[in-house]
This record gives structure tokens, C-alpha cells and sequence, in this order.
């Protein structure tokens, strides 16, 4: 558990990070969204203590980061950057096996965890091992920019904007790899981004910042249809809402008897992807699959339900 | 494929080194002299031996340009430019006897203009063709190594040791290793000490930027004293601490000697030192660095698997620079008793004995060529890595 407890960063007499408590429960992930300047970066910047705070402090299992050296805290929490920041004189093996590097794991220890991680994301050992990351694309950059940052098992992993220099098509398929990946581990993760798309998309807990301070906290669910203040809503945005709403869903919870005509979801795909086929196809349902196997349809009129039947 | 259609066209280069090499084949190519002080009389090359001599030479310089106009294929300019250098020292070879005979006891022969600059036109073909076959840098050193083989062998043949120069040099060989062993300890030791000084100063000034405002403009400062001034200003200076600190005189510090000329060569090689290893250390991408810092490697670890080995390419440029420009400068400090070939350079112009100059001055110049070569391949070494796209 990480206990976030009345942080506060003064710039010039003037707070960055105005008194903010927030706690992550052990193998969640926590995005927190802002607009430039809301002082997101600045907070998970305090948390590995590459910002120091002016005041409050944060706790990792209870104990106090502020009793620990800061190189020594940060070897045990993981950190992906946008851009990567990968060493370009280094392999992608030694880049992977940078922080077990620095806490003395043994040589065939690190080469089994970085073989184990690239396999994780897909990457052949093989082929990647001895690579330089300039002869990587931007995706497989990225990959081993977050497989560095998990390779000592860290309690936390943090990241700034990890998606941000990846293109649309490849960042949907990072943000997947990425929760399948912590839903693996079972890690324990808290994402910066401006992109309220993509918190929904990853997030067990949203906490939206606001000019240093933080105006709400609460799942998905909770931020599009109770926004707390008009900046939360803006955030959402009023013409997504619904449709925010629908993405969170799974087809399965609306699935009913019956047959429908058209190529079939699978049952883990959201409402929003079946009112798209309906919009698009001029359907009024929609087939459902589970491996293979029909199990039933969803309607445009069950989703329409379930759409207006927020709180 | 293109190449049929490249074979036609002419280097551009080429043509350049064959208009000249052919208006240097006109020039005099060696001069015959009474003793070793008068001007000598001025010879072409066709008339210093019988033409059964000198045609094979000038055929093969003449053939070295032709080959050097070829752009498509720069192994064979490689090859004119080799055939161009043999047919220079097969001229100077067969000239030399020949001039002599029955010349008088005191007579000198020497190379003259149109020598060197068919020497210079060579070694430009040479570096140009080297320059689009773009070899590694071990296939550098390795001609390199060959090039060197192949001029001792010339010299320790004996084969040339009745020009005026090597008569020069059999005078003094003595003076002449000892020339060499202080002209490497000026520029190789000058060069240690502002590492010493100037890397420790450079990695402080990557760090704090106010210390780089303050240091960079004074050793640019330093920089900009002219040679003479600067050999000068430390005639006072070290000489007023040689007579005032107790036991600097015993250590050989005072007003002229090595002391003075080394302190000077020092001054100059600290702004390429300091202002390298500056920008080297900054060339690291500020997301790596970023990245190294949240991971939790400290200061040093930053400084040492980082920042280090990512700006070494950029260092040693600044080491090669120091080198380069030491070797040159360490000439002056023959002029205030530090030795080097400075000595004999100085001693010639005093004696109006120009191929004492240039016992001084070629061996100089060969150190400084060899130098910057050697520390090119040194750059290309260490530059292992390919270029990051992020």
C-alpha cells in the first residue's frame, strides 16, 4: 500500500502539489490526469524523491520514504519515462538488467529476468538481446523501456506519460500489453498522462489533478458520472460521457438469449465496441461469442438502457 | 551497373592534383649547392641523370595522376598516388649520386620545390581516394603502420643519406634523439598534466554551470596569448619562482629551459580539455540521464556509465586537438632553451642553413600527422555504438 500523505511542493513561496493525500492499494493501477502544469509529473516525481517535497510524505508499506537515501528508495521502485531514455550505448540486455545491475544480482540471475521480461512483451531473446535501441522500432523501445523499469520486481512502478511518443495504433496495443502484463504480475502501478481516454482505458482509480491540487479520486466509473467539479467534467467531456461510460462495460453483462445476424464480439469486448457495430451495420443486436461458442446477443436497446442508467 | 556509366567521368579532385602535378613537374625538383650555407643551383627533373634514369620515374608520376583522374574506382587513384610516391624517391634516389659526382667535397643536394609539391599532391590523392573508400578504422591503422614501415625501411636503407638533410642528421644524431625524447615529454607530458587538471575541471564545470561560466572564458582567455608572448610571459614569472621558493631551481624550474615551455604548453591544451569534456558530458540525452537518476544510480554511477563512455568520442577529439597543437607549439620552445626540434629549426635560421630547418621542422610535422591519424582511429574505436533515433 502507498500512502500519499499531505504533499506539498513550494516553487517560489508558490505550491506545485498543494497538499495532496491519496492512497494506492497493492496491485492496482492509479492514473493521474491533469492538464500541463497540474502538477501530476511534480507528484509522481515525489514519490521516488526525484522532486524532493516541502512537506508531508509519502509511505511505501508503511514506512516513510523520507528515511530511506534516495538512490537506495528509488532502485526499489520502477520508472518508465516518455521517450524511453533507454542507453544508447548499452544493449537492450544490459538496459533491461540495468537496476538489477545496481543491486548486484548475479550475471546468470540478471540474463534469465531480462530473457523472462522479453519474452513478457513478446520480444524473441534471441533476436533482441544484443540489439542497440537505436536499431529498435518506437514500440519495441518502448517495451524495453518498461521491461527495464519492472526488472527488479519493483514494489511500485511508476510512469510519466509512458505512451506519450508512440503513435495511436501502437499506443492501444502498449496500454493492452501493459494491463495484461500487470494483471501477470500483479504490480502495483501509478501512470501519469493528460489523455483521459487512456486513464479510463487502464485505470482501476483515476485521480484528476487541478492546479496543484487534487480534485477527485474514485474509479473509472465514479469520474464520468460523478465528476466532482466542472474541470473533472470538462476532463470527461460531455460528448464522450456516454460513450466513456459504455467502453468501461463488458458485452457479457447485457448478453441475453436469443440469435442476431452479423459477425459475433467476443464477451470481454466493451458495450461501446457493440453500439458501434449496431450504428454501423443499422442492426438492432448484435451476436456474442465465448471462445468460439455463440452464447447469446446484446441489443441496441439494452445498451441504450444500461447507457441511461447511470446514477 | 552505373558503373559503366561513372567510368567516363573525371574526379574533380583528380583533375586539380593532375594540373598541378603537372605544372610541379616543370619546377625545379632538386637543387645542387656548393656547401650547405649558398643557394644552390635549381635542376629539373629530366635532366638529373641520363634519360634511361629519370624516364621510369617520370613515367610513374606521370601514370600516378593519370590513374589518380579514375572517380569510379578509388582503390586504383590509392594505387596511382603509391606509383606517384615511388617515382618521387626513385627521382631522388637516382638524382642524388649522380649530382654529386664530382661535385666538390662540400657539395649539398637537396629536394626543391617541385619535389614537395608533387610529395603534397601524392598525399592529397592519397587521403582523397582514402577518403571515399571510407576504410575502418583497424584497416587505417594497419596502413598507417605500413606507411610508416615503408619510410623507415627507405631511410635505414641508407639509400638517401647522401641528401643534404640526412647529412644534417649524421652530424647530430645524438642531438637529434634528444630532441625527439624532449619534443614528445613537452607535448605528451603537457598533455598528461592538463588531463590531469583539465578532466576533473570539466566534469566540476558539467555539473555547475556557474563554475563553467567562470572557467571557460579565461582558458579561452589563455587561448587566445600568442605563442611568443606566452613563452615570454613565463620567463619573469618562472623565473622570479626559481630564485624566491626554496628548491624550485633544484627541480629545474627557472626563467628559460623546460620548465617555462611546458607550463605554457599546459596553458594552451586546457580550454580543448575542459571545453571536450564539457560538451562531451552534455551530448548524453537529458532522458537517459533522467532515466539513470529514477532508476537510482548515484552521481558517480551517471558520471561513469553514462555520461562518460556516451561524450568519450567528443574527449578524445579534444585530447586529439591538444596533441595535434602541442606538437606544433613545442617548435617555440626551442627558441627559450626547452629543446625539442625547435632547436635545430632555430639553430638553422640563425646559420641561414635551410635543411637544418627542416630537420627540425619534417620530423614535427611526420609527429603531428602521425598523432592525429593515430587519435582518429582512436575516436572511431570507441565510437561503437549506433546512433540513437530518440
Amino acid at each position: 500500500m502507498i500512502e500519499i500523505d499531505r504533499i506539498t511542493r513550494l516553487y517560489n513561496g508558490v505550491p506545485a502539489v498543494d497538499a495532496v493525500t491519496m492512497t494506492v492499494e497493492t496491485g492496482t493501477v492509479t492514473v493521474i490526469v491533469g492538464t500541463s502544469g497540474s502538477g501530476k509529473t511534480t507528484l509522481l516525481r515525489m514519490i521516488n524523491r526525484l522532486e524532493e517535497p516541502s512537506s508531508g510524505e509519502v509511505r511505501i508499506n508503511g514506512e516513510s520514504t523520507l528515511t530511506i537515501k534516495p538512490h537506495i528508495l528509488r532502485r526499489r521502485i520502477g520508472y518508465a519515462i516518455q521517450g524511453h531514455g533507454l542507453f544508447p550505448h548499452h544493449t537492450v540486455a544490459r538496459n533491461i538488467g540495468a537496476v538489477p545491475e545496481l543491486l548486484n544480482w548475479s550475471a546468470d540471475k540478471i540474463s534469465a529476468r531480462v530473457d523472462e521480461l522479453l519474452r513478457l512483451f513478446s520480444m524473441e531473446p534471441a533476436t533482441f538481446r544484443n540489439r542497440y535501441p537505436g536499431e529498435l522500432s518506437g514500440g519495441q523501445q518502448q517495451r524495453v523501456g518498461v521491461a527495464r523499469a519492472l526488472a527488479s520486481r519493483p514494489d511500485l512502478l511508476l510512469m510519466d506519460e509512458p505512451f506519450g511518443a508512440l503513435d495511436p495504433v501502437i499506443r492501444t496495443r502498449a496500454q493492452d500489453d501493459l494491463r495484461r502484463i500487470q494483471k501477470q504480475l500483479g504490480s502495483t502501478i501509478i501512470l501519469v498522462t493528460h489523455d483521459m481516454e487512456e486513464a479510463i482505458r487502464l485505470a482501476d482509480r483515476v485521480a484528476v489533478m487541478d492546479s496543484g491540487q487534487l480534485v477527485q479520486h474514485g474509479t473509472p466509473a465514479e469520474i464520468i458520472t460523478r465528476p466532482a467539479t466542472e474541470f473533472v467534467a470538462d476532463m470527461v467531456g460531455r460528448v464522450e460521457r456516454p460513450l466513456r461510460l459504455l467502453s468501461l462495460v463488458p458485452v457479457s453483462e447485457l448478453v441475453e438469449e436469443g440469435v442476431a445476424e452479423g459477425e459475433a464480439l467476443p464477451v470481454d469486448a466493451s458495450l461501446r465496441d457493440a453500439l458501434s457495430v449496431c450504428l454501423w451495420t443499422g442492426r438492432a443486436a448484435v451476436p456474442v461469442e465465448q471462445d468460439g461458442v455463440l452464447v447469446g446477443r446484446v441489443t441496441f436497446e439494452a445498451i441504450r438502457a444500461r447507457a441511461r442508467a447511470h446514477p | 551497373m552505373n558503373a559503366k556509366g561513372s567510368a567516363g567521368a573525371l574526379s574533380a579532385p583528380g583533375i586539380l592534383f593532375a594540373v598541378l602535378g603537372l605544372a610541379a613537374m616543370l619546377a625545379p625538383f632538386m637543387t645542387l649547392a656548393a656547401n650547405r650555407i649558398v643557394a644552390g643551383d635549381a635542376i629539373v627533373a629530366w635532366r638529373l641523370a641520363e634519360p634511361g634514369v629519370t624516364l621510369p620515374g617520370l613515367l610513374s608520376l606521370a601514370a600516378g595522376l593519370a590513374l589518380g583522374l579514375l572517380a569510379a574506382w578509388p582503390r586504383i587513384r590509392m594505387a596511382g598516388a603509391a606509383l606517384g610516391l615511388a617515382g618521387l624517391f626513385w627521382l631522388l634516389m637516382a638524382g642524388t649520386p649522380h649530382l654529386l659526382a664530382g661535385a666538390g667535397e662540400y657539395a649539398r643536394v637537396s629536394p626543391a620545390a617541385g619535389f614537395w609539391c608533387l610529395l603534397a599532391v601524392f598525399i592529397l590523392l592519397m587521403s582523397d581516394a582514402l577518403g571515399n573508400l571510407a576504410p575502418g578504422p583497424l584497416a587505417r591503422a594497419a596502413l598507417l603502420i605500413a606507411a610508416l614501415a615503408a619510410l623507415t625501411l627507405v631511410l635505414w636503407s641508407g639509400a638517401l643519406s647522401d641528401l643534404s638533410i640526412m647529412q644534417e642528421y649524421a652530424g647530430r644524431k645524438p642531438a637529434f634523439i634528444d630532441a625527439f625524447v624532449r619534443h614528445l615529454g613537452l607535448a605528451f607530458g603537457s598533455l598528461a598534466i592538463a588531463g590531469v587538471i583539465g578532466f576533473p575541471l570539466g566534469i566540476l564545470c558539467h555539473r555547475r554551470a556557474q563554475l563553467r561560466g567562470a572557467i571557460l572564458p579565461v582558458l579561452s582567455f589563455l587561448q587566445t596569448i600568442p605563442s611568443l608572448a606566452m613563452f615570454g610571459l613565463m620567463i619573469p614569472i618562472l623565473g622570479w619562482v626559481g630564485q624566491t621558493v626554496p628548491g624550485a631551481q633544484s627541480i629545474g624550474i627557472a626563467g628559460i629551459g623546460f620548465a617555462p615551455a611546458f607550463l605554457a604548453l599546459v596553458f594552451y591544451s586546457l580550454l580543448p580539455v575542459v571545453g571536450n569534456t564539457v560538451a562531451g558530458l552534455a551530448a548524453a540525452p537529458p532522458v537517459a540521464i533522467e532515466a539513470a537518476r529514477g532508476m537510482g544510480m548515484t552521481q558517480r554511477q551517471r558520471l561513469l556509465r553514462v555520461e562518460l563512455p556516451l561524450g568519450l568520442p567528443v574527449i578524445l577529439t579534444g585530447v586529439r586537438i591538444v596533441l595535434v597543437q602541442n606538437i606544433g607549439l613545442a617548435v617555440i620552445a626551442g627558441l627559450i632553451g626547452g629543446g625539442g626540434f625547435g632547436t635545430f629549426v632555430f639553430q638553422g635560421l640563425n646559420q641561414t642553413a635551410t635543411d637544418l630547418i627542416l630537420l627540425g621542422a619534417l620530423p614535427t610535422v611526420m609527429l603531428a600527422l602521425v598523432a592525429a591519424i593515430a587519435m582518429d582511429i582512436l575516436v572511431d574505436l570507441v565510437r561503437t555504438t549506433p546512433e540513437a533515433t530518440a
